[in-house]
């Protein structure tokens, strides 16, 4: 298929718009979240991917899962639901097939969004991914039903989000950024114990639990009842509870949730983030991302703000 | 990464050059714009309607050079809104999307079978089978005869539909399957079919025949472009995105469970 995209031009970064988020150095905050961008690969036929700041890639678990019965998304005012329940091919095509894909379209550092529904899983699909050179960060999904726990969330105690935390770093060299639910009473207890427990960044938040019903048939419109609620409707809390934790722990904290411009971008940098994940923004329009790091520069300049960095460190 | 339309691979924005109402649900809205990425007919659009969080994918009826035709039922909020837009407004879609119908079949005598809404794709089809030199026939199942539409956009290019309507108002009383069935009573054979519609539609006529064919399928979706998974369907070869391996699947690829 003839492609009439930018792919080739080559990529110019804005050094003021590099962060560095575990050491590992970005040219820019700008994200993809997990879910909202495969493994990359089919985004570049829109534009060159290597200008994103690094890419979070769907949500990994051990075995295949074909995921949830359809359909798996609602609409919502400025917002979505989406219950897709973690589709993906498994750990071991992720490394043998989805990443050699991933490395042909993007070249920068790769965060790998790890899921589990047990913390053995969690450990060895972690062990593996830790291997995978672009791979720079591991980011545990911790919103996942924990099957030896009475299905409740690992996010949703402190207790089995530090049991996690803590397995996992005994089997990685990289940095882990946990990711957190929001769906709980204490969100600052919570991104605490993950400190404690050795996570090295935090990114929050994930989706809200929530559901829509369809007038017509009195019924639930996703199929599996409720799902993640997610979108700039989602925006207040995320800034909010990324604001409460940045202020408490001594890690990184990553933005995430309905970020979907420059303006928001920045405005969590100033709540305390040190990058940001862009989720549902890419759905509604697949440039979201350039468009964003696009028209960070100008806002900049309008705010006087010299280099992002400078906005974690004031 | 300019709003400039060159650099915008897919994503254009059109102007609304006719927007107006067939049947008591259906109408058809022709868009102005570029259309260059559309590559096969039975792909769609992904429009972004004001005042909807999500664009709604709507398949394109025909298109040309410099439009793309559609027809939509207005069944919620995004149709709905799209039905009072007036011509000279603007609407922003990414194009080309999915696979579409593949023609490299052989098939002499194809038919083309819809039902409802579904009947849209099937227009440029015939078109593209026409250029082909094959010889499609079509038919169009509806409810009732007030919602029958698109018998004369086929009748402009030739071919003259059969219809059947579920209360019998127009054509033959029934289902799609039953005018199948009373052509093949006729010594009519078909060698291939192209079909979309509503799933129970779909569903009969695939058990119901031996012919080979395709079939296009309509699903909630988010991204409408690969991204999100929340359109995927289980098929013989794997998982399937309906927005990006489909829409249109072989009949041997799907599972009827």
């Amino acid at each position: 298929m003839e492609i009439t995209n930018n792919n080739t031009t080559p990529v110019a970064h804005n050094p003021r718009l590099e962060v560095e988020l575990c050491g590992v150095k970005l040219h820019n905050p700008v994200i993809p979240a997990s879910g909202c961008f495969g493994y990359g690969y089919g985004m570049d036929e829109y534009y060159n991917l290597d200008i994103l700041g690094s890419i979070s890639f769907k949500g990994t678990t051990l075995h295949p899962r074909y995921g949830n019965p359809l359909p798996r998304a609602a609409e919502c005012y400025q917002g979505m639901i989406n219950s897709v329940g973690l589709q993906n091919p498994g750990i071991h095509k992720v490394i043998s097939e989805e990443l050699p894909r991933m490395r042909e379209v993007f070249h920068n550092p790769i965060i790998a969004n790890i899921s589990g529904f047990s913390i053995d899983e969690y450990v060895e699909c972690c062990r593996l991914i830790d291997k995978e050179e672009q791979v720079a960060i591991i980011e545990l999904n911790v919103s996942c039903p924990n099957v030896h726990g009475g299905g409740m969330a690992f996010g949703t105690c402190a207790a089995s989000v530090a049991e996690v935390v803590k397995e996992v770093k005994k089997v990685i060299t990289k940095p882990l950024m946990v990711k957190l639910s929001p769906n709980v009473t204490d969100i600052v207890s919570i991104a605490k114990a993950a400190e404690e427990a050795g996570a090295d960044a935090l990114c929050l938040i994930n989706t809200l639990l929530g559901m829509r019903i369809d007038l017509k048939t009195g019924k639930p419109v996703v199929a599996n009842v409720m799902g993640g609620f997610s979108g700039p409707a989602i925006f207040p809390v995320a800034l909010r509870m990324v604001w409460q934790v940045s202020h408490a722990v001594n890690i990184p904290v990553v933005g995430c949730g309905g970020v979907s411009s420059a303006s928001d971008v920045i405005e969590m940098m100033m709540a305390g983030a040190t990058a940001v994940e862009v989720g549902t923004a890419n759905l509604l329009n697949p440039y979201a991302c350039p468009d964003i790091i696009t028209a960070l520069p100008s806002l900049m300049d309008k705010l006087k703000i010299a280099k992002l960095s400078d906005l974690k460190n004031q | 990464m300019s709003s400039n339309k060159q650099d915008r691979y897919k994503q254009h924005n059109f102007r609304i050059i006719e927007n107006r109402q067939l049947a008591p649900k259906t109408w058809l809205m022709k868009l102005e714009g570029e259309t260059s990425e559309i590559k096969a007919t039975g792909q769609f659009i992904n429009l972004a309607v004001e005042g909807c969080f999500l664009r709604r994918p709507i398949s394109i009826c025909d298109y040309s050079d410099s439009t793309i035709t559609l027809l939509y039922d207005t069944v919620g909020k995004g149709t709905e809104r799209m039905s009072r837009m007036t011509v000279g407004e603007s609407i922003n879609a990414i194009t080309g999307l999915g696979n579409g119908f593949w023609t490299n079949v052989e098939a002499a005598h194809p038919v083309l079978i819809g039902g409802g809404i579904g009947c849209a794709p099937l227009l440029a089809l015939a078109h593209a089978l026409q250029a082909e030199e094959k010889s499609p026939e079509v038919i169009l199942g509806f409810n009732t005869a007030t919602d029958v539409v698109m018998p004369d956009m086929f009748e402009e290019i030739g071919i003259k539909c059969r219809i059947s309507t579920a209360d019998g108002s127009m054509g033959t009383r029934g289902f799609v399957t039953d005018v199948l069935r009373e052509a093949a009573e006729n010594g009519e054979t078909f060698d291939y079919f192209y079909a979309c519609g509503p799933l129970p539609m779909l569903r009969a006529l695939t058990l119901g025949t031996d012919m080979p064919g395709q079939l296009s399928l309509d699903e909630r979706m988010a991204c409408g472009f690969g991204i999100c998974m929340c359109c995927s369907l289980e098929t013989r070869s794997g998982a399937k995105r309906i927005c990006k391996e489909g829409p249109v699947f072989s009949k041997d690829e799907l599972i009827w469970k």
